[in-house]
């Protein structure tokens, strides 16, 4: 686990946009869902709900399951038991590669870049399922969002160093203009500063339009960007309130937010 | 490519050092190209060109298929054989083709029919082998789809040898094998010429295909990996199609050449050109496209100088030995990637 962020970085995040917006509609519902690697059975009964426009995070401790259910929701693994529902429809036997079409964009866990493709094309495969005048489009958008990655469009994937690695993920993601972007640990093992420049991006795609699910062992962190959390414990939801609300539970507090 | 892309910075200029070990297999394959020549002279080098490049067009496939699935498809070399059976059937028995054809450019629609139909015939095949005898056994565990490959192969031999018997049969040579042409003082065929040159082409045009294309560049983040690829929106099982497809559709063209070059096949060539072709990737570095190639080239310099200098009895344990000294120094083969080179 990183050290835990300075007070300072805390307060250079800004405060929520929207909040906690009630009106806007569900865009992705997972019900009672359970999900199991052969006879483990990871999953035991999640309900998550997406709200159009929302950060929403998902906290809780080293496999508690959280990237179990973001790969329930990419199509990687299927729910066993319970649905997944994308705007209305349900999506829970969909293969990732239709998803993606759907408007679902995962970055995966470990960044997962493919490291002898170089930057640009990375990001080309990011809009695989889309046109060469829309990848145009969204090549420069990214390139907007991260300076970084025109700089080393050229670059083998590999040859970038772990932020940059990041970048290049998140990047990827948005390349296929997703309704709802999936980040797992986008903040692993990056240094404080970067681990700021990466939550404020994630703030910014969200205020261009993107809905987003924040999976973060940088509890606190991913608490002051998000409008609503669920704290996951061995394949269960214990706790689902809004961000605020889960910064000042008490238990919340002491498990996820370093306090004693 | 896009304008975003070609206005990008090009990349810092490489350290010499990696540029140096980036060149060196291929100065390896120029020295060793330059010891062969001087020791066999200008006839059989040409020689040792045609039947290498033919090893290389067969080492593609194997190639391939190992980079996406890590699968070393045992039955590669009996769709190459399977190849130049078509090849027969189409040139032989429907157009009734039995010599040389002089019309200069009725051989070259013969030809480029033979290559279509057989490439498309036999790419189908390696799909449909992929499809129904791999697949299932995606997860399985990595022995089993291996011994289904030794089956398949048993089994495209004896359907072979059912058809067509068990001896050797003669294949149109439509490219007149007497037709020939004075170099550095060897008389060499335009047969040889032919076959390099179709080798050079397609391998030049797949190196276009994997790095240039949309579905190449799918095919290599699929091969990196898989899970990524799909949530890039990559449909894996078509993008594994197709790598069996081109893979076994190089098979064919293979072929092809081997029975215009040598003009008889039979259902036993398969096996030897496989191994061979097998032995061609490994040693270019299993998984990468140029390796291959260069592997290919390599067997067949080291073959024919075995049988030229009088060795003959001596080439298949000279092709081994040369695999072994090269994996001893480079234990990922010329050209791949060596340990802690992965990412
Ligand atoms: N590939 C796998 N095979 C078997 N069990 C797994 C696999 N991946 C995760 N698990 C198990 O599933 C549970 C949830 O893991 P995961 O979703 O990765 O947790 P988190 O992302 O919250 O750390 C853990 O108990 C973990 O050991
Ligand atoms: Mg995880």
């Amino acid at each position: 686990m990183t050290a835990a962020p300075a007070e300072a970085g805390d307060q250079a995040i800004a405060a929520p946009a929207g909040g906690n917006d009630e009106a806007a509609e569900v865009i992705l519902r997972l019900d009672d869902v359970h999900t199991y690697y052969g006879s483990i059975h990871a999953l035991q009964g999640i309900t998550v709900d997406l709200r159009q426009g929302e950060i929403v995070t998902l906290i809780g401790a080293n496999g508690a399951g959280k990237t179990t259910t973001l790969k329930t929701i990419s199509g990687l693994l299927h729910p066993r038991q319970g649905t997944v529902h994308f705007r209305g429809a349900d999506v829970s036997r969909r293969a990732p590669h239709d998803l993606v079409k759907d408007g679902i964009s995962h970055a995966p866990e470990g960044r997962r870049i493919f490291s002898r493709l170089t930057v640009l094309e990375n990001l080309k495969m990011g809009g695989y399922t889309r046109r060469p005048a829309e990848i145009r489009e969204d090549l420069s958008r990214v390139f907007e969002l991260f300076p970084r990655l025109f700089e080393r469009a050229n670059q083998k994937g590999g040859t970038l160093s772990g932020g940059e690695q990041q970048m290049l993920a998140i990047g990827r993601a948005l390349m296929s203009r997703p309704a709802v972007l999936l980040l797992d640990e986008p903040s692993l093992g990056l240094a404080p500063i970067l681990v700021q420049q990466i939550f404020r991006i994630i703030q910014e795609i969200n205020a261009q339009g993107t809905t987003i699910l924040l999976v973060e062992q940088n509890a606190q962190q991913a608490l002051a960007i998000a409008q609503r959390g669920y704290v996951l414990q061995t394949g269960r939801v214990i706790l689902a309130d809004s961000a605020r609300g889960l910064a000042a539970n008490e238990d919340v507090r002491r498990a996820y937010l370093g306090e004693i | 490519m896009s304008s975003v892309a070609t206005s990008a910075p090009a990349a810092p200029s490489a350290n010499p050092i990696l540029a140096l070990r980036r060149a060196g297999p291929f100065f390896f394959v120029l020295a060793l190209a330059a010891l062969v020549y001087a020791l066999i002279g200008p006839q059989q080098f040409a020689n040792a060109l045609t039947i290498g490049a033919i090893y290389a067009l067969i080492a593609l496939g194997y190639t391939m298929v190992y980079g996406i699935i890590a699968l070393i498809n045992f039955a590669h070399g009996e769709i190459f054989m399977v190849g130049a059976f078509v090849s027969l059937f189409f040139l032989g028995e429907q157009l009734g083709q039995t010599g040389p054809v002089r019309d200069l450019p009725v051989l070259l629609v013969l030809v480029i029919a033979a290559f279509l139909v057989t490439m498309v015939v036999v790419g189908l095949l390696g799909v449909l082998i992929e499809r129904f005898a791999y697949r299932p056994l995606r997860n399985a565990p990595r022995l089993a789809p291996l011994i289904t490959a030794i089956g398949i192969s048993f089994i495209l031999q004896n359907v072979v040898q059912i058809i067509y018997g068990p001896s050797p049969v003669n294949t149109p040579q439509i490219i007149a094998p007497t037709e020939r042409f004075g170099l550095l003082g060897a008389s060499i065929g335009y047969v040889n010429l032919f076959v390099l040159a179709a080798a050079v082409v397609l391998m030049v045009l797949l190196q276009l295909f994997v790095n240039r294309t949309r579905l190449g560049r799918a095919m290599r983040s699929t091969a990196q990996d898989r899970e990524a690829a799909q949530l890039m929106g990559v449909d894996i099982n078509r993008t594994i199609a197709a790598t069996f497809f081109i893979g076994s559709a190089l098979a064919g063209a293979a072929g092809v050449v081997y029975g215009l070059y040598f003009g008889n096949i039979s259902f036993v060539i398969g096996f030897q050109a496989g191994l061979k072709a097998f032995t061609a990737a490994v040693l270019g570095g299993i998984g990468n496209i140029t390796g291959a190639a260069l592997g290919g080239f390599i067997i067949g310099f080291v073959e024919v100088t075995a049988a030229a200098t009088g060795y003959f009895v001596w080439a298949q344990a000279l092709v081994f030995t040369t695999l072994i000294l090269v994996l001893v120094f480079r234990p990922a083969g010329l050209l791949g990637q060596q340990l802690g080179e992965r990412a």
